[in-house]
């Protein structure tokens, strides 16, 4: 999609002058920055320059000390927020003691589940079809970052947030988020994903926000 | 694309959750045989002698059940809190204090229901008085999902916290000191042949005010423990 044909909708996700800081200590911005439809946007940042907390602001779990953001040119909340957004934070939010497939029927009970989907499709659409009846506790990390994103891939909302969407993965995994990424883009979804830098989005060329600890510096930049 | 009903969602909250506890039933049983324990060394370090026993009977069902309930009490959001899964609630498109009444509900279910279902067996083990055979689990019956939603409130509060035990019971033993008074105080009015229901009604209008109140508390409270 080209770039100008993409900036003449409202953007999905806007961010004004948002900056957050714990006990009076700076954790990230101001940032400005917008997020529209069909985009996906990388999140840099050094360990501790408070990428994940941008995620959290921006999923409505934790309230912006300063500046505003809006989603669909309203202001946020949880309310309005909740129905369009999937987040995959450091936790993966699966249980142990369930296998993939008992995780992801909850997820889908939960958060309801995009159509032509299904719980065993999205499993196969990460690549783990065999291992549906495999209680969690027993796959290896990597593994469990799959199920969290075929939890995430099966959520019907426009806007991911995803923390740190490559730890854990193999080549085939990095390839592979990268290629959820770019169908999600191309439905009309949008993306956030924060990276450390270790590893690197290769499909297209996304627009990237930098963030530094404790720092106002913020480059926006192709 | 349209979010699922919130009836799916509890409904799969619900199923998950009792899933959970099937699958760890061997923790789920410890406040049961907790309340046992407890009950059977009474008639043991006070000696068998049937008319002290069946004096405290009532008092000490109830104590061991309390102290049963606030033993699992702490596991109620801790393992959501732990592996993220009570992100996933607070962000999900239904209200999270329905959700939550869901998680209560099981808890109570799974932790308070066996425990009652005993409680005419604990009775026995304390020569408890014949007259209060069908009272006392009544008693319990109301008794207990009040301690559950008292008690979820303040696990809520206390669940961002390590090591949040001796907090916790700091915390909730106040408020469940009425609770107890209401719910062995009928009991023991019973058992004196005195009028008792007024403890009872006091107990069920508690119940149905934390029934409303609890879940809405304990969202408000688990979205500042979150962040």
């Amino acid at each position: 999609m080209p770039t100008s044909e993409l900036h003449d909708r409202p953007a999905l996700l806007e961010a004004r002058g948002l900056s957050f800081a714990r006990n009076d200590e700076p954790i990230f911005g101001p940032l400005d920055f917008a997020l529209h439809a069909g985009e996906t946007v990388l999140v840099e940042g050094d360990n501790g320059a408070g990428k994940s907390t941008l995620l959290r602001v921006l999923s409505g779990l934790l309230a912006p000390t300063e500046g505003e953001i809006q989603l669909h040119g309203e202001p946020l909340t949880l309310a309005n927020l909740s129905p369009q957004v999937a987040l995959l934070s450091h936790h993966n939010g699966l249980k142990q003691e369930l296998t993939a497939i008992e995780n992801l029927r909850f997820a889908a009970g939960l958060h309801g589940m995009r159509q032509g989907l299904s719980s065993v499709s999205a499993l196969a659409a990460v690549g783990l079809d065999a291992f549906g009846d495999v209680p969690t506790r027993q796959l290896s990390a990597g593994q469990k970052k799959r199920v969290a994103l075929a939890r995430v891939l099966l959520a019907p909302v426009g806007l991911w947030l995803l923390d740190e969407p490559y730890a854990n993965l193999d080549r085939g995994g990095i390839e592979l988020v990268n290629r959820l990424l770019e169908t999600h883009a191309h439905r009309g979804g949008a993306a956030l994903i924060t990276s450390h830098g270790a590893y690197a989005y290769t499909s297209g060329a996304p627009r990237r926000i930098a963030l530094r600890p404790s720092d106002s510096r913020v480059g926006v930049g192709a | 694309m349209k979010p699922g009903s919130t009836a799916a969602a509890c409904a799969a909250l619900l199923r998950r959750d009792l899933v959970l506890v099937w699958r760890r039933r061997g923790d789920a049983l410890t406040p049961l045989l907790f309340a046992l324990i407890v009950v059977a060394l009474f008639p043991l370090a006070i000696g068998a002698q049937v008319d002290t026993l069946r004096h405290v009977a009532v008092g000490i069902v109830f104590v061991a059940t309390l102290l049963a309930g606030l033993l699992a009490l702490d596991t109620l959001f801790r393992g959501d809190y732990e592996d993220g899964s009570l992100e996933q609630l607070v962000l999900s498109p239904h209200p999270l204090s329905l959700l939550l009444a869901c998680k209560i509900a099981v808890h109570w279910l799974t932790t308070a229901l066996p425990l009652i279902a005993i409680s005419p067996l604990l009775g026995e083990l304390l020569f408890l008085d014949p007259a209060l055979r069908t009272l006392l689990p009544l008693a319990l019956l109301l008794t207990t999902p009040l301690l559950s939603l008292i008690g979820a409130v303040c696990v809520a509060l206390t669940v961002g916290m390590q090591r949040s035990g001796m907090l916790l019971a700091l915390l909730v033993l106040p408020l469940y000191v009425p609770v107890l008074i209401f719910g062995a105080g009928a009991c023991n009015a019973a058992q004196m042949g005195l009028p008792f229901l007024a403890p009872l009604l006091w107990l069920a209008a508690g119940l149905v005010l934390a029934l409303v109140l609890a879940p809405l508390a304990c969202a408000a409270a688990l979205r500042i423990s979150i962040s």
